[in-house]
């Protein structure tokens, strides 16, 4: 993004990048260059709170007085704990005949209805798979997890991105469960950590790992660090 | 999992530097068009999805809300966008800015890139550029840069 700031600011535009990694946006230093010290995927903080976002905004145009390039860290910095789960009720088993987490992903769809009467689909679930494919989706990774290779699981597009529309679904669906903004990570902890779908995508990596696969293939159907 | 680890973890990745700063001084705030540019892959759900290391940019109508993200790395909180569009694309805070007077104007037409990009020689010589001349050529005077 810093990249951008300059290739900008060459075309006579005045810019001024906000950046979460203290390390990359002080390296390739942008002519303005804000820090915020903010979980990745929030770089304006604190969602669903205006008075914060504001904050930010004003000490990113206030760079804009500087009569060269300048670098700021906002002085309010946002900790991941790495504690928080969002507190979702998962639904009850339905139908014996499925595996459990195809039949909690069919439980789950009310929610995700709801969550996205609340606040869109911006979480990106059907860039490959919509919502109806979504169950379809979780048994081809079960495959992959009880061994199955993955070009012949079914798995409908890209693993990652087919992993990234599940995980979206879920959450999306945990937004319409809460009645506050979770904190980061905080749905992303509870599918991996609480819901069966979230532990099949897990066995899944393991199993494609554990089988040689490209790491590429493999490594991206969860963050990073897991 | 946390966002601290996830950090550590990409901190090796290697960054461009460069070796002279262009700088470009802006017209007052309170006369200026602002844009925002974000990295975060949004486009509209009508529009292209960004591919794997996709390095052209989406065009976002001001006008409309319905922002879909189509990063490619799962290493970022993907909720609080979900929750709240202006954690990463804050448009509504740019519209209640032009309403104080603070900025000029909020600019009609916003761009998204793909930031999960290892080979930016593209992007340094010909879509950074294009985007930049197309700001240009919408009267843009400052961009705010926004990352996941």
């Amino acid at each position: 993004m810093s990249t951008l700031a300059h290739v900008f600011e060459a075309e006579g535009l005045a810019t001024i990048a906000l950046g979460s990694m203290r390390n990359q946006i002080e390296h390739t230093a942008p002519p303005r260059g804000l820090f915020c010290d903010f979980p990745l995927g929030r770089p304006l903080g604190v969602p669903g709170d205006s008075e914060f976002q504001h904050g930010v905004l004003a000490a990113a145009f206030a760079l804009l007085g500087a009569p060269e390039p300048v670098f700021a860290q906002y002085p309010i910095s946002i900790e991941d704990d790495a504690s928080e789960i969002v507190a979702c009720t998962l639904p009850p088993r339905h139908d014996p005949d499925a595996h459990p987490a195809v039949d909690e992903a069919r439980g789950l769809r009310n929610a995700y209805d709801r969550g996205v009467e609340l606040t869109g689909n911006r979480g990106g679930t059907g860039r490959v798979v919509d919502a109806d494919g979504i169950p379809s989706a979780i048994e081809a990774f079960i495959r992959v997890a009880e061994g199955t290779p993955w070009k012949e699981a079914g798995i409908p597009g890209i693993p990652a991105r087919v992993s990234q529309d599940i995980r979206g679904y879920y959450e999306t669906a945990a937004l319409a469960m809460v009645d506050h903004a979770p904190s980061a990570w905080a749905g992303t902890r509870w599918f991996l950590d609480e819901t069966e779908t979230g532990k099949a995508i897990l066995a899944a990596r393991d199993a494609m790992r554990d089988s040689g696969e490209k790491h590429g293939l493999w490594f991206y159907l969860t963050p990073g660090d897991r | 999992m946390s966002d601290k680890d996830l950090k550590a973890m990409t901190a090796d990745i290697e960054t461009p530097s460069f070796e002279t700063t262009a700088f470009t001084t802006p017209p007052p705030l309170a006369e200026a068009t602002v844009a925002i540019v974000t990295t975060s892959s949004l486009h509209h759900p009508d529009q292209d999805d960004f591919a794997p290391a996709d390095t052209g940019y989406r065009v976002l109508d001001g006008s409309r809300r319905d922002y879909v993200t189509g990063h490619w790395s799962p290493n970022f909180d993907a909720v609080g966008f979900a929750y709240d569009m202006n954690t990463v694309f804050p448009l509504d805070r740019l519209d209640e800015l032009a309403e104080q007077g603070v900025i000029g104007k909020v600019a009609d037409q916003h761009l998204a890139y793909a930031g999960n990009q290892f080979e930016l020689s593209a992007i340094r010589m010909d879509s950074g550029p294009a985007g930049g001349r197309w700001l240009k050529e919408q009267g843009v005077d400052v961009v705010l840069l926004t990352p996941v």
